[in-house]
């Protein structure tokens, strides 16, 4: 049915047959003979956490630009993505199968649902926190609404949005995890199938925080480059 | 007669509702599953473990986070607490007790207390930190000492902030409840878990009573975050937005999720 796939279990390798291994123990060895299985996993891992944070990003930018234009929709957005935020990913794994069935779109829609609130917010306030004058200034020099937020707000707010990035960022690597509980690729599966294996779970849990400081490096690299006012300011 | 009529009509989900309230036969046979019992004991489960978890994790990190956000101290170990807790999958977490120390009520509760940590004491530390100096300045020249100062002003104005951190805390412990059978403790998670016994109705009954529990604890703690809000800070804030999501930096106010 549904579920079969829950039941999988995949053959432990034991080719070196040692101790260690029969004894779920943390095995170096293992690990390195291993490597290779958590390849394809870590990779789905990866796609899974950039797609997730992409989509999240554009509908949640594309609210708090609304937002921005009209103030009194930022209440209900909020209350609307706090509301998805507050509901355990795990019940929201289960709960959208009847409606998207088992596999990465029923993950998807999911862990895009927790993005929402956290780069909704963050661009919010990145915005907000443009100095009026500023913006005085831009209008004062003839620049049009457009072009004061492509050209003035949002490079100032880009800080704050590119927190908020790292933000989901970090927190979908997590939640990516426990994506194969609806069906869906990632480390989870590998984590699940050998729980009581500490080599299995040191390597694939490892690979997770790794996965999510390498993300988290990246884009504040990308911050660096893209804000050179702020290393000359501080 | 209408109930059964509404619930067809919800197709998988009403399924799901019929499950918590009546019993059925397990899909594996010869046991009854579900109902007001059955799920309502599982429920209380889920709720014990979470809040011994709670308890400890509050009884842990508000105290050190009052003290560090006190002393002005220990910044650093306060904010990348909550940076590196953010990172760790809840999955691995869990996985890592499981493997390395054992299953059983004692060690998920102890797992999901590491969960409870981080944000209690982010929030208690940037709680107290952002006290306005001027505040702490008035209360000293009004000859209070250190101990007057922590009981009768830092605390009271870092209450907010606090359970704002308790608050995120409650939740993803809660959330987070839900994979503890994976560690024999029966939680609402085993019927999710299960559905080869429980069958899929059992799966999303159970997920249905999960979100649940999780926005009613989010809206009660909620409420308490407002009724312990001193009078001063809600006109300065002038609603709720005392959730903010950020690196925690020096400059900003930290919820982590």
């Amino acid at each position: 049915m549904v579920f079969d796939s829950l039941a999988q279990v995949p053959e432990r390798d034991t080719g070196a047959s040692d101790q260690c291994v029969a004894e779920d123990g943390f095995c170096p060895q293992w690990i390195v003979d291993n490597f290779g299985d958590y390849v394809q996993p870590l990779l789905d891992h990866t796609y899974l956490t950039v797609v997730t944070v992409v989509i999240g990003f554009a509908i949640a930018f594309s609210l708090a630009i609304l937002a921005h234009r009209q103030r009194w929709l930022t209440g209900p957005i909020i209350g609307f993505t706090g509301a998805l935020y507050t509901i355990p990913s795990i019940a929201a794994f289960f709960l959208l199968l009847p409606i998207t069935g088992r596999g990465n779109t029923t993950a998807l829609v999911a862990l895009v649902a927790y993005t929402l609130l956290i780069i909704f917010r963050n661009v919010t306030t990145g915005l907000r926190a443009v100095p009026a004058e500023t913006v005085d200034a831009a209008q004062g020099m003839g620049l049009t609404d457009r072009q004061v937020l492509w050209r003035v707000e949002l490079p100032l707010a880009l800080p704050e949005i590119l927190a908020g990035v790292r933000i989901a960022t970090t927190t979908t690597v997590g939640l990516v995890a426990l994506a194969y509980l609806a069906g869906g690729d990632g480390l989870g599966r590998q984590i699940d199938a050998q729980i009581t294996f500490k080599s299995n779970v040191a390597l694939a849990g490892g690979l997770c925080v790794l996965l999510a400081a390498v993300l988290d490096l990246i884009i504040l690299g990308v911050q660096r480059r893209a804000t050179p006012w702020m290393r000359a300011a501080s | 007669m209408i109930v059964p009529t509404v619930l067809a009509f919800l197709g998988d989900f009403g399924e799901g509702l019929d499950f918590i309230f009546h019993e059925r036969e397990s899909v594996s046979g010869g046991v009854q599953v579900g109902g007001l019992g059955q799920v309502g004991g599982l429920a209380l489960t889920h709720v014990e473990v979470s809040a011994a978890a709670m308890a400890l994790g509050t009884a842990l990190a508000a105290p050190i986070g009052l003290y560090l956000g006190h002393k002005g101290r220990g910044q650093f170990i306060a904010t990348s607490i909550s940076n590196v807790g953010r990172a760790v999958p809840i999955l691995a977490l869990i996985a890592f007790f499981i493997a390395f120390i054992g299953v059983g009520f004692t060690n998920v509760a102890l797992a999901l207390t590491l969960l409870a940590i981080p944000p209690i004491l982010t929030n208690t530390y940037v709680g107290v930190r952002q006290v306005d100096r001027d505040v702490i300045d008035a209360a000293e020249g009004m000859g209070m000492s250190g101990s007057q100062i922590i009981w009768r002003v830092r605390l009271p104005l870092a209450l907010p902030t606090f359970f704002g951190g308790v608050r995120t805390s409650a939740v993803s412990v809660l959330a987070t409840a839900t994979i503890a059978p994976l560690a024999n403790v029966q939680t609402l998670g085993e019927p999710v878990l299960n559905p080869q016994t429980y069958g899929f109705p059992g799966t999303i009954g159970a997920s249905i009573v999960v979100a649940l529990i999780t926005l009613g604890t989010d809206a009660g703690l909620g409420v308490v975050q407002r009724l312990v809000t001193p009078k001063g800070i809600k006109l300065a804030q002038g609603g709720r937005n005392a959730k903010g999501f950020s690196i925690p930096l020096v400059r900003r106010r930290e919820q982590p999720t």
